[in-house]
């Protein structure tokens, strides 16, 4: 059995890397190699996981560099004896070894409006065809590892950001919301909404590494600022929401 | 005396999964204060991974189908053992929790004319599973995950509960846990409990649970002093991955059967007509035209490779024993050979990555193999079927934890429909319940403080016993003596075994402090899988005849006279007391729908 080489980030922010080694099989993913490493080298070694099967964005990590599920992380994509370099995500504050504090997103959850959807005409079920949601559903597929977040330069090399903008993987739930075919409310307005938009500048790195392969740049962001753009040139508009009061 | 960080319910749910999720909105929608506790964090519980759809007989593609017909296979595919009503009651609300799903957000795949769109799976007469690809369970908890968050729920993530109190006179007053993430203990001042924890998996070395399925629901509810119902009865799904090592047990969905796939031993051969059993005859294709057909035809009958899964597990067990095997011990599924890569890739979308991934296979391309994996307990908590509550006042229990609702084998898609029909009643129960009483139960500090002492012992104590090596002993003897097929000498060499591991487990010594220790977890949780391990292998003993997900090699066929029973267990002061007690007698009316046997299949 092949040996790899590890340097696994332990402890908190004062911690450090340590060196281990530990023997792997074929078909063997990176989760496999960690968890034989807590079985026999450091029974304590923190590290979040469920499905073991790229379905439930648990298990993130930094893996030489790049931010990755290590359930869908092979071994085989090393070279044999390279050093594989395993540290947690940077954008979130660490708690210990590979686990960070993810807590911020769920209050950023709360932010994101809750559809609204039109009553089926009566007697009837609700009906829609099946063209027009299979572009929203590519919104459902986020498993919320997070990875997209990791990589979003608005607010990995600016903290102070975090609360001013919801980041990659929160404009995909509010296009989920704005663009579900039934959703009722008037969505440019919707969208107006301070969620940091404005902060993107579009450069892709989201979509780059969307281990589901959601388009985020390209179906949720661009849309998203489109309708804003709509949103706040539309004179109509205006004039409704300065004799209704609206914001 | 020590301090804790305390907090006040009206309702705790412990378990946000889809049963603890559509609990928790419902008891907070009457009004009752309420909390979710998870041990990972909100949106990973093992739900997310359901792949094929919930099941609900709303007719959108076979206008035949209606509750009688779902309730009728549910009690087949059970093998006659379930609790009549709560199949009854989950057949008739099904659809309306699918279509509430589909008001809060969810988008079900859907029909040409626009509607809710169902998909085949075993053991269902008609395709009935509403579906989004093959990932349903993730469209389940992301909506009912963002209902809760806009209710307001407080969530208390990645906090373990380790045991529950009761008052002086035996009511649910509360329970204690850790938080994972400091080890700080948690205490929780509660009127009524409702058990969501799951399922029991990690008992088991070839799985396709989650780390989580560490049966605590179940333990937590024996200590409580609650009853369990046929807990000998546990699902081996027929098709797990079974190479490379790394993924064994990984669950294939049986969708791939459903849309078309088909089961194959070494030499090519679809065996699975050699494995139809006489309770299913009538409605079962016996040759390949007949079977190929019934996808688009339901008038003939349908194919052997959606046999309800206990069936199919001991078919593929007895192919591989016989010899006819693959290279890694399992079988052939194949739909490469049967539909198009465009449309395996449309509505098999995860499979396709999942094997890509991680075997290096494409299952557009080749055949794939496969063989059995623990997925489901059907024992649990017995509940009265229309509130959830159990045998402690307070205590109700939804989901995979409890019991009775699929009795002897569960169908495919029956657990997601479960989940939310008997989370929303036991919410409801729970709320109702707290709501009624007049003054909180009062906590007896003395258990809680000997529950905490008892807690931190793994890390203080100088034991030398991993708790990682025992896990893995208890989930080899589990595997090897209370797996698919069972026989009265290993079950009883088990019995031995589990007592020895209690033992050592006295002496664990979990390495590290109380910071987000995995060691210290499973140090703990291995007391509620050891307890759980014996009353399954107890009432796998008690139970001498094969039915459903319980086969017994010395007692190979069903017997008329245990058909007739459910074995029920508790903890007694001497330990695990097993009973058998009749099944609950369902009323004419429906007895009828069964008065033909299984004769009726065809139309
Ligand atoms: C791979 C896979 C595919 C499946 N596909 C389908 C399908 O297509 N259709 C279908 O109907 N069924 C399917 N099932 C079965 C179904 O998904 C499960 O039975 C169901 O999701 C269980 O839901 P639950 O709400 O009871 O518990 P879970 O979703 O397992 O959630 C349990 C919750 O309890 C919490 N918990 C447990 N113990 C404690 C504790 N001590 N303290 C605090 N919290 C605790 C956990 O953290 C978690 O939040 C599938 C199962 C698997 C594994
Ligand atoms: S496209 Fe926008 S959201 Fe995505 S990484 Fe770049 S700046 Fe961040
Ligand atoms: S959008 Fe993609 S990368 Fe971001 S959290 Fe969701 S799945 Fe992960
Ligand atoms: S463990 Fe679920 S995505 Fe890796």
């Amino acid at each position: 059995m092949p040996t790899a080489n590890l340097k696994v980030w332990r402890g908190d922010d004062s911690g450090d890397y340590q060196n281990y080694q530990v023997e792997y099989g074929h078909g063997e993913v990176v989760l496999d190699v960690i968890h034989k490493l807590q079985a026999t080298q450091a029974g304590d070694l923190a590290v979040r996981w469920n499905c073991k099967a790229g379905k439930c964005g648990s298990c993130s990590a930094e893996i030489n560099g790049h931010p990755r599920l290590q359930c869908m992380t092979r071994m085989e994509i090393f070279e044999e004896g390279e050093e594989i370099v395993i540290a947690p995500l940077k954008t979130y504050k660490l708690i210990r070894d590979l686990v960070t504090d993810v807590s911020v997103n769920f209050e950023k959850a709360k932010t994101i409006p809750f559809v609204d959807l039109e009553k089926p005409a009566p007697g009837d079920v609700r009906r829609m065809a099946q063209m027009d949601i299979d572009r929203v559903q590519e919104f459902h597929k986020c498993i919320e590892c997070f990875i997209c977040m990791d990589v979003c330069h608005v607010i990995r090399d600016h903290p102070d950001n975090m609360d001013k903008f919801v980041g990659p993987r929160y404009f995909v739930q509010l296009a989920m919301v704005a663009m579900h075919p039934l959703d009722q409310h008037p969505k440019r307005e919707m969208v107006a909404y301070g969620f940091g938009l404005e902060y993107c500048n579009i450069t892709k790195c989201c979509t780059e590494v969307c281990p589901e392969g959601i388009h985020i740049t390209d179906n949720a962001i661009i849309p998203l600022k489109e309708r804003r753009v709509d949103e706040l040139y539309d004179p109509l508009r205006m004039i409704g929401r300065a004799l209704f009061g609206k914001k | 005396m020590p301090e804790y960080e305390t907090h006040e319910y009206d309702v705790l749910v412990i378990g946000a999964g889809g049963a603890g999720l559509r609990a928790a909105v419902e008891a907070s929608s009457m009004g009752a204060r309420t909390a979710v506790i998870t041990k990972s964090l909100l949106g990973k519980a093992h739900t997310v991974m359901a792949e094929g759809g919930m099941a609900a007989a709303m007719g959108n593609v076979w206008p035949q189908d209606n509750w009688q017909v779902h309730f009728r296979d549910t009690m087949r595919g059970g093998k006659m053992l379930n609790n009549w009503r709560m199949a009854q009651i989950h057949a008739q609300e099904a659809p309306d929790r699918v279509y509430e799903l589909e008001e809060w957000g969810a988008l079900f795949d859907r029909t040409p004319d626009g509607r809710i769109l169902q998909r085949d799976f075993g053991g269902h007469r008609y395709a009935r599973l509403a579906h989004v690809g093959d990932r349903t369970g993730l469209e389940m908890i992301r909506i009912l995950q963002q209902r809760g968050v806009h209710q307001g729920l407080d969530v208390f993530a990645e906090c373990t509960i380790n045991r529950l109190f009761k008052d002086s006179q035996g009511r649910i007053a509360g329970a204690i846990g850790y938080r994972r993430e400091t080890g700080e203990l948690l205490l929780f001042k509660a009127k009524a409990v409702v058990l969501a924890t799951g399922g029991a998996g990690r008992i088991w070395e070839i799985t396709s649970n989650s780390w989580e399925g560490t049966a605590d629901g179940h333990a937590l509810a024996l200590y409580a002093g609650a009853d369990m119902i046929d807990m000998e009865c546990i699902q081996f799904h027929p098709t797990g991955m079974v190479w490379p090592l790394s993924v064994k047990g990984l669950l294939v969905t049986e969708g791939v059967r459903g849309d078309g796939g088909t089961l194959k031993n070494i030499d090519g051969k679809r065996f699975m007509f050699d494995y139809i059993p006489a309770m299913f005859a009538a409605e079962t294709a016996d040759n390949e035209p007949e079977a190929d057909r019934w996808y688009n035809d339901k008038t003939v009958r349908r194919t052997p490779d959606l046999l309800p899964r206990d069936e199919v597990a001991r078919a593929i067990n007895s192919e591989v024993k016989a010899g006819r095997g693959t290279e890694h011990g399992g079988v052939f599924l194949d739909i490469a050979s049967r539909r198009s890569p465009e449309y395996i890739r449309s509505r098999l979308p995860s499979m396709y990555h999942q094997f890509m991934q991680l075997a290096g296979v494409d299952i557009t391309k080749e055949a794939f193999e496969v063989g059995p994996t623990m997925h489901y307990i059907m024992g649990g908590v017995r509940v009265e079927a229309e509130k959830q509550g159990t045998a402690v006042p307070g205590l109700y229990a939804a989901g995979e934890v409890s019991g009775g609702m699929h009795g002897g084998n569960r169908l495919g898609g029956n657990s997601l429909s479960d989940l939310v029909v008997f989370g929303r009643r036991a919410g409801m129960g729970a709320a109702e319940y707290a709501l009624g009483l007049t003054s909180a139960p009062a906590l007896d500090q003395a258990d809680v403080d000997e529950r905490a002492a008892l807690m931190m012992k793994p890390l203080e104590g100088d034991g030398r016993e991993n708790p990682y090596a025992i896990h893995t002993a208890l989930r080899t003897l589990m595997q090897n003596k209370v797996g698919i097929i069972r026989t009265e000498s290993e079950l009883q060499e088990a019995l031995v075994e589990i007592a020895s591991l209690k033992e050592r487990l006295t002496r664990v010594k979990a390495g590290g402090d109380t910071k987000y220790n995995p060691g210290w977890h499973l140090a703990l949780d291995l007391e509620h899988m050891i307890t759980v391990a014996e009353v399954v292998t107890r009432a796998a003993i008690e139970r001498k005849e094969s039915r459903g997900g319980h086969t017994r090699d010395d007692y190979p066929n069903p017997s008329p006279e245990f058909g007739k029973v459910n074995i029920v267990d508790r903890l007694g002061p001497n330990g695990v007391e097993v009973r058998q007690e009749p099944l609950p007698q369902m009323p004419p009316e429906l007895a009828e729908l069964f008065a033909d046997g299984g004769d009726d299949a065809h139309g």
